[in-house]
């Protein structure tokens, strides 16, 4: 089963410059451990060291953020797309 | 054979039921569901009119009727000045098929000379009305949304890639008061997307830059200047008496300080960013929505955002997002159209897409979800973006 992840420009260059990539799992959590196994890094980018995701980043699952769904446990399922949306300071 | 004006009113008179100021006023004291329309001309109008009354000039009668008098069963009472033109408006109104309608005996003369209250609305002057003649033709804006406009005071934090469109609009617009805060002079790598700076000025300041270019658009508004950076000391004395802030700064420390100012005073925070071919476009504005740190509630260490070595922007997107922006301001001013409050805008230049992104309140933020404000914080200036 693979769901879309959209990857945002800052963590690009995890994924050899791909705006999207597939990813398995059932889980938010499995989808990233999928991730990680296909481009090294890109987890701990998203989630801090206790699993959680990190505070200036937002998971959207079908453009709903997951901490107010199940958070890293929320389900997923084929079909759902899955955006990555992190803090961005520049305005300049 | 034709028929002269006298014969005519007396038909008119004998047709139309007409009503004196007095009966108006307890109407319109009791509440009643009915709407006074002044058929007058916009130069009598703005002399004073009845309080609510909507503003439907004979000459515009058939044109306009049913896009301002949209319920063709309701009450309605036409007035004029002195009380003739408003029958010749009902007569018409009620071959368009409105069916209860009255006109008032005297017009405004009379309801004036009773001592009855009026209202002096608060117009523009000639000049004016011809710069904004394409927004007064648009119903959600009109003299009475361009007064609300010129009305308004409104913050840029930032005069750089993000501020420029958003200013430059504003002041398109007719924003009265246009506060802008930079303390960084116009660098020539700047060039390739603030527009409201020239390549003769590299080495000014960017906020008296930026105000030439501004008043050079619209003479009229008051551009005020703010040379300094926002730290937790000065903050609350630059956004205060301001109505809205745009946020188009460069930077996670000011940002915080920007959001967390205007949750403690209230003020609407109209949010954008970019980097390189993306932008983010929001409005924050507890407790209609949640604030930044709803999102986000602490900045990115260092190491975890895109440093400035890594910086770049496509120099056109700020121009979509700071307009996006703008457009922002404008409808929370007018009090029209749905905001973007409670939800993220994401726009991808390459792939060409608009995104959104549903925001929800935290209800255990520190800053909004709280009455005791926490305090400002001074985050660690580093480079990102």
């Amino acid at each position: 089963m693979a769901i879309s992840v959209r990857i945002p420009t800052p963590l690009r260059k995890l994924t050899d410059g791909k705006a999207e990539v597939d990813a398995a799992g059932s889980t938010i959590q499995e989808l990233f451990d999928n991730l990680e196994s296909q481009h090294a890094g890109i987890k701990e980018k998203v989630f801090d060291d206790e699993g959680e995701i990190r505070r200036f980043i937002i998971v959207s699952l079908n453009g709903e953020d997951v901490r107010y769904i199940d958070g890293a446990a929320t389900s997923v399922s084929d079909g759902d797309e899955i955006t990555i949306v992190p803090a961005i300071a520049g305005g300049v | 054979m034709a028929v002269s004006k006298d014969q005519w009113l007396k038909q008119l008179r004998s047709d139309i039921p007409e009503v004196s100021p007095e009966d108006v006023r307890s109407e319109l004291d009791a509440k009643k569901d009915v709407l006074i329309v002044d058929v007058r001309e916009g130069d009598e109008y703005r002399q004073g009119h009845l309080p609510g009354a909507v503003h439907l000039p004979r000459g515009f009668l058939e044109l306009q009727a049913e896009s301002k008098l949209t319920d063709s069963t309701k009450d309605i009472i036409a007035y004029c000045a002195g009380g003739v033109r408003s029958l010749f408006a009902v007569d018409t109104l009620k071959k368009m098929g409105y069916g209860k309608v009255r006109s008032m005996a005297g017009g405004f003369t009379r309801w004036k000379q009773n001592g009855h209250p009026f209202d002096v609305p608060e117009v523009l002057d000639d000049d004016d009305r011809e710069r904004y003649a394409r927004h007064l033709t648009i119903d959600e804006v009109g003299e009475a949304g361009q007064v609300k406009l010129k009305k308004a005071k409104v913050l840029c934090i930032g005069a750089g890639g993000l501020g420029s469109p958003a200013a430059y609009y504003l002041a398109a617009a007719g924003i009265g008061t246009l506060g802008l805060v930079d303390y960084d002079v116009v660098d020539k790598t700047n060039l390739q997307r603030q527009i409201l700076h020239t390549d003769d000025r590299v080495g000014e300041l960017k906020t008296e830059s930026a105000k030439k270019t501004l008043l050079g658009l619209n003479p009229k508004i008051d551009v005020k200047l703010y040379n300094e950076r926002i730290t937790s000391q000065n903050i609350d004395e630059i956004v205060s008496g301001y109505d809205i802030i745009v946020d188009g700064c460069d930077n996670f420390p000011t940002r915080y300080l920007v959001n967390d100012a205007c949750v403690k005073h209230g003020i609407p925070n109209v949010h954008g960013s970019i980097y390189r071919f993306e932008g983010q476009v929001t409005v924050f504005w507890p407790p209609k929505g949640p604030c930044y740190r709803c999102l986000f509630p602490e900045p990115p260490p260092p190491e975890m955002a895109p440093s400035c070595a890594e910086a770049g922007v496509l120099g056109v997107l700020p121009g979509v997002i700071g307009v996006l922006e703008a457009i922002e301001v404008i409808k929370i001013i007018l009090g029209k159209g749905d905001l973007l409050v409670g939800r993220l805008l994401t726009y991808d230049a390459l792939e060409a897409k608009f995104r959104e992104l549903k925001l929800r309140r935290n209800p255990d933020c520190k800053y909004c979800g709280s009455d005791d404000f926490p305090g400002y914080i001074d985050y660690e200036q580093f480079c990102a973006i």
